[in-house]
């Protein structure tokens, strides 16, 4: 028998609390392999957000931190102004990185912050009940926005990605998707460089995750893969929007 | 020891230095900004890092990461700044993160004025943010007395790893005062073997939360925070006391007020009247030992203070209707002067005859 998915030293092994068919344990699996692979876990300092992944610290085998709602950057910020030879990463879903927190993300960014910010994007606040996010696609059904969102009452979807790349002090910025095999290879060398830009200290790194939200979105894991694909990319297009000066 | 001028706001910067203090993140604001201004000159000659912040909430959540780290570190601010600080003081409270934090309070509510006063008694001592936590609050009254409590400040953060919280108000900040210093003493803080510092070599994990969905490990945790404000309330009560021995009238006041109050019991001695001064040191834990005891043999109290009636709350709990508790005070930054508090004290005195 051939193992093909081998636990990574990088998750503590307990069992995720995610809904069925969620994407951020995937997501939380490439963190922890990145880290793995780069050989930095022990000297890693992880924030986690206030949303769905409000219990990482139970997940990411290193020291972790819990911040309050959108200020992981800040709370990155001063760990590695006291520890700048550590690793720091945060890990935000789209409420708390692009509504309450988005002058925490921004301004790290805008210091040329060597931390990394994972940043997952589900198009929704999941946790406190499917209700809009600023990254909700228009026309999109949640709990407050019950008949879909509407531009003329609650604009239009953020585009932290390409919004974070528009200021000097990010150095790597990338979206990607983990709805398929491909996809999902493609966001493990994404964050691995977002971190190698880290070490490298070249500045602020974000990847921008494009995730499913099941339970919220109505859908049934497959579809929910499906509207990455055919809803969510359209809106949010992947690739790298800034990458380090003399780097292809 | 020579002794030099010294700006109150500039002490707040240098005692925190002395203080083994080497990162300070803030947000300007009148009238605490020379203390940004002094430190973003002096942390870079001690090794130090200074970081001006995007934001108040920004800022003191830079300071709960830099302490979860193992830093001493400090923030500034002014009544609506530490507002907005709020949200991260609990959460640091609840984390259990040693840090300092300084208050040079001004006149409000809301966006209020620049003038000294001390209208965030409540806010500093009653909690401020939300939940069952409490701050060390410290007071001093003199420039000498702002390097000595910074001093204090660091070192009660680290042995109870809690928020610290120094009050002082626009003229403590921007009075200047002789104070000694020494040389730069050599400060070594307790290990921190629960920073998170990356493992290197620690078998566990080290974690700094303040999330327990269970209710009851989150009275658990309540618990052993109020077990530690018990025991604080127990070592931590500091105060200073003036001509009380045999004092009538007793007067309480804090901060600079109570120089004004120090004032006016010399002029009620000189009229014969039996005045004396406690002056709060700590606001948290309040100071209730030397009220008892003046209670004792005093027949009434004044507080005096730069707002609506805030302390005489504490002073009234602590005298428990056994005497009389009388309150002078002005809001909004105006002044008390000696002579506004000398009538009235005289007037209390006059009705008990
Ligand atoms: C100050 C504050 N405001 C609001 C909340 C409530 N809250 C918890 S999670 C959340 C939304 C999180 O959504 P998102 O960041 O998109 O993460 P997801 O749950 O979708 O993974 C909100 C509003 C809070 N905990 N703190
Ligand atoms: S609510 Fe949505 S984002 Fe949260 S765990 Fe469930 S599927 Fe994932």
């Amino acid at each position: 028998m051939t193992v093909c998915l081998k636990p990574t030293a990088g998750l503590t092994g307990k069992p995720f609390h995610y809904c069925p068919g969620c994407t951020h344990g995937v997501i939380h699996r490439l963190v922890a392999e990145a880290l793995v692979e780069l050989g930095v876990l022990e000297r890693t300092v992880g924030i986690c957000p206030v949303g769905c992944a409000v219990f990482a610290y139970e997940y990411f085998n290193c020291d972790m931190i819990e911040a309050a709602h959108g200020r992981a950057p800040a709370v990155a910020t001063g760990v590695k102004r006291v520890l700048p030879d550590r690793v720091v990463f945060t890990y935000q879903g789209d409420g708390d990185l692009a509504a309450i927190g988005t002058a925490e993300v921004v301004h790290a960014a805008a210091r040329g912050e060597k931390i990394t910010t994972v940043f997952v994007n589900n198009a929704v606040y999941g946790m406190t009940g499917g209700q809009m996010a600023p990254t909700t696609l228009v026309g999109q059904k949640t709990t407050t926005t019950p008949f879909g969102r509407q531009v003329a009452e609650a604009g239009y979807p953020l585009k932290v990605a390409e919004m974070i790349a528009t200021i000097d002090g990010a150095a790597f910025v990338a979206r990607v998707a983990v709805n398929s095999p491909k996809n999902i290879l493609r966001a493990k060398q994404a964050i691995l460089r977002a971190f190698k830009v880290q070490l490298a200290g070249r500045g602020f790194s974000l990847v921008e995750v494009l995730s499913t939200c099941p339970t919220n979105w109505g859908l049934s894991p497959p579809e929910a893969l499906k509207w990455v694909e055919e809803k969510m990319i359209p809106v949010f297009p992947l690739g790298e929007f800034k990458v380090p000066e003399g780097e292809g | 020891m020579n002794k030099v001028l010294m700006k109150g706001n500039e002490a707040f910067g240098e005692g925190a230095v002395r203080a083994g203090c080497r990162f300070f993140f803030g947000y300007p604001i009148t009238p605490q900004s020379e203390i940004p201004h002094y430190l973003a000159r002096r942390l870079p000659q001690v090794g130090g890092v200074y970081l001006q912040a995007e934001s108040e909430l920004a800022a003191i959540n830079m300071v709960y990461g830099a302490a979860a780290a193992g830093a001493r570190v400090m923030t500034s601010s002014s009544s609506p700044g530490i507002s907005l600080m709020q949200e991260g003081i609990s959460y640091i409270a609840c984390a259990e993160l040693p840090c300092v934090i300084v208050n040079i309070m001004r006149g409000g509510p809301g966006l209020g004025n620049i003038a000294p006063a001390q209208g965030d008694y409540f806010q500093a001592v009653k909690g401020g943010g939300h939940g069952d936590y409490r701050l060390l609050v410290l007071a001093p009254a003199s420039v000498q007395e702002v390097i000595d409590l910074m001093a204090l400040a660091f070192d009660l953060a680290d042995k109870y790893r809690n928020p610290v919280m120094v009050v002082g108000d626009g003229i403590l900040g921007q009075m200047m005062e002789p104070v000694e210093l020494g040389p730069l003493p050599e400060v070594s803080p307790p290990p921190k073997p629960w920073a998170t510092t990356g493992m290197l070599g620690r078998k566990t994990r080290n974690i700094v939360n303040s999330l327990y969905i269970e209710p009851e490990e989150m009275e658990k945790v309540n618990l052993r925070l109020q077990e530690k404000y018990r025991q604080m309330a127990e070592r931590e009560k500091r105060w200073e006391e003036y001509r009380v021995e045999d004092a009538g009238l007793v007067l309480v006041a804090f901060g600079m007020v109570a120089r004004i109050a120090k004032a006016v019991v010399d002029r009620l001695r000189a009229a014969d009247i039996p005045a004396g001064l406690i002056r709060p040191v700590t606001l948290y834990p309040f100071p209730d030992v030397p009220l008892v005891r003046a209670a004792e043999r005093a027949r009434a109290f004044l507080v005096v203070e730069m707002n609506a009636g805030q302390m005489v709350e504490d002073v009234r709990l602590a005298v428990c209707g056994r005497r009389p508790v009388y309150f002078y005070g002005r809001t909004g930054g105006m002044l008390t002067t000696v002579a506004e508090v000398l009538s009235q004290a005289e007037a209390i005195w006059e009705g008990l005859r």
